[in-house]
């Protein structure tokens, strides 16, 4: 199994979503996170004094699915993510030992 | 019994007959129309201090909010039993060689319903009071987020009365500013002068906060200022209208001048940032209104709207140079810019009354009398004197006695839960 972990715009969250529902996906977490990469800030000016702000607003999608379904899942948010300007964000892909669904205790692919 | 019943009754029955007569001669020389007027502006200022808890409190970081708001509001409590007790006294007694009142109006002793010009006297009274109330919680945005409270309490009743009840007289109470025909219509000397330089003093002698110049310190919830600076423009009406002491033509000339000046500092303060930073902001349209308010507060008595617009721009855009340029340059502290706005603002004013002034036998350098000007010069110039030393003096002896300053650990922690034990925002 594989955790794909995507951090993308804030406003293409909705596309992804749309795009996995019809790629039959439909486990997900979402959280708002913070961060930098190769987009540059931008400025805050509060009574005349500047403030560079560096950490950009994002959205963390995961999704952990088995082996075969990855690929196809990467190419689902790369197609709902992508602008080609910097600051479309990455995705990550890792292995993951193993999954336990707490309400029946089955593990491994079928827990996910 | 019986017969202690009859005198008693007998007695009544007299009161019944004389009071009348006392309360209708007290009544005398007072007009309903000045009266009621003269109320509504009372409560107008009264809601100027609420105002300012709220620009402030939105103005610094949420975990000391509470303790920011509580420094204004607190004044509500004290400065009204310093000035019921001693401080309308000092202010308004009889003179004690054109520099204080004396103690005769002690505990309002002789402070009744008798016309004071054309209002009851205790109306009068409580009129200033908000005054007295108010110039204190403007000093409050220079030290907040990290000042210790009781310390804070100590400084406050001493700056009442050691600064604005003497500076009061002077220029209100029959003191020299007064006979010298300084020109203060709503308090730019008593009120914004004296706050603003005390409290660029009391940003110096208590020291920066942690982080200044590399943390991000900015206001936490600028709704609340927007809220704040509405609350303070709205009360400034009484403010200044009020001034009048009485439901004239003044009075509505003086709410004229004070919305155009007001108006003006509002686009010349977004004009400038604007072109400086390439954005206007809401922060600085709320600070420019405070601008135009405070350098229109001393003039509006005694200049046309067309003054009123010119005192306005240049407001705007000097304060937002103050505290944008100056303010960095220096490298002071004053955190929520009290000196920036009130001090410049005020000094702004108060000049710009000895140049547009066109009251009759007062006129300002531009309608051809200098000698006005100078006067206004030597009325900024005594009270930047008084209140630079006095509060220096009474941070000092205040400093003497308890810690000015939280420690290092509670300021990081934040004065709402060190100084208060609450928060402002539980979830």
């Amino acid at each position: 199994m594989v955790k794909i972990e995507a951090i993308v715009r804030p406003g293409v969250l909705e596309d992804i979503k749309e795009g996995l529902s019809k790629h039959g996906v439909h486990g997900m977490t979402v959280s708002q996170v913070m961060g930098c990469g190769l987009q540059k800030g931008r400025k805050e000016v509060y009574r005349g004094t500047e403030y560079s702000i560096n950490l950009l607003p994002k959205v963390k999608v995961e999704i952990v699915l088995a082996d075969k379904d990855a690929d196809g899942v990467v190419e689902v948010i790369i197609k709902a993510a992508r602008t080609g300007e910097i600051g479309d964000g990455k995705i990550f892909i890792t292995k993951i030992d193993n999954v336990v669904r707490i309400r029946t205790g089955e593990k491994g692919d079928a827990a996910v | 019994m019986k017969n202690r019943l009859g005198v008693v009754t007998l007695f009544a029955l007299i009161m019944i007959f004389i009071f009348p007569m006392f309360a209708w001669a007290a009544e005398e020389g007072i007009d309903t129309g000045d009266t009621a007027w003269i109320i509504i502006s009372t409560a107008l200022v009264f809601l100027m201090v609420p105002g300012i808890a709220l620009f402030y409190g939105g103005m610094v970081r949420q975990k000391n909010v509470l303790n920011t708001m509580m420094m204004s509001f607190i004044c509500l409590g004290v400065i009204t039993i310093q000035w019921v007790i001693y401080g309308y006294s000092l202010a308004f007694g009889s003179d004690i060689g054109k520099f204080i009142g004396d103690l005769s109006y002690f505990a309002l002793n002789g402070v009744g319903l008798e016309p004071s010009g054309t209002i009851p006297h205790q109306l009068f009274m409580v009129f200033q009071m908000m005054f007295a109330i108010l110039t204190p919680a403007l000093i409050t945005g220079a030290i907040v987020e990290r000042m210790r409270f009781p310390a804070y309490l100590l400084f406050l009743v001493l700056w009442a009365t050691l600064v604005y009840d003497p500076i009061c007289h002077w220029v209100w109470g029959g003191g020299w500013l007064m006979e010298l025909g300084a020109l203060d219509f709503a308090g730019g000397t008593v009120v914004h002068i004296s706050s603003g330089v005390s409290a660029l003093v009391a940003a110096l002698v208590l020291g920066k906060r942690k982080g200044y110049g590399t943390e991000r310190l900015v206001p936490h919830n600028i709704p609340y200022v927007v809220i704040g600076a509405a609350l303070l423009w709205f009360g400034w009406f009484g403010f200044n209208s009020g001034s009048a002491l009485a439901a004239n033509g003044l009075a509505a000339s003086v709410f004229v001048n004070t919305q155009v000046a007001t108006g003006a500092a509002v686009m010349s303060w977004v004009l400038a940032e604007w072109l400086r930073h390439g954005k206007p902001t809401m922060l600085g349209a709320a600070s420019g209104a405070i601008a135009g308010l405070v350098a229109i507060t001393p003039a509006c008595g005694f200049v046309t709207p067309m003054g009123s617009l010119v005192i306005g721009l240049v407001a705007g855009a000097l304060c937002y140079f103050a505290v944008s340029y100056v303010k960095v340059k220096m490298g002071y502290d004053d955190a929520l810019d009290v000196f920036g706005i009130h001090g410049v603002g005020g000094i702004w004013g108060a000049l710009a009354t000895g140049l547009f002034s066109v009251a009759e036998g007062a006129e300002g350098l531009f309608y051809g009398n200098a000698t006005q000007l100078g006067i206004q010069v030597i009325s900024v110039g005594a009270t930047i004197v008084l209140a630079c030393v006095a509060t220096f003096v009474i941070l000092k002896l205040v400093g003497a006695i308890t810690t000015l300053r939280v420690d290092d650990e509670a300021e990081a922690m934040g004065l709402d839960v060190n100084e208060h034990s609450e928060k402002a925002y539980s979830v």
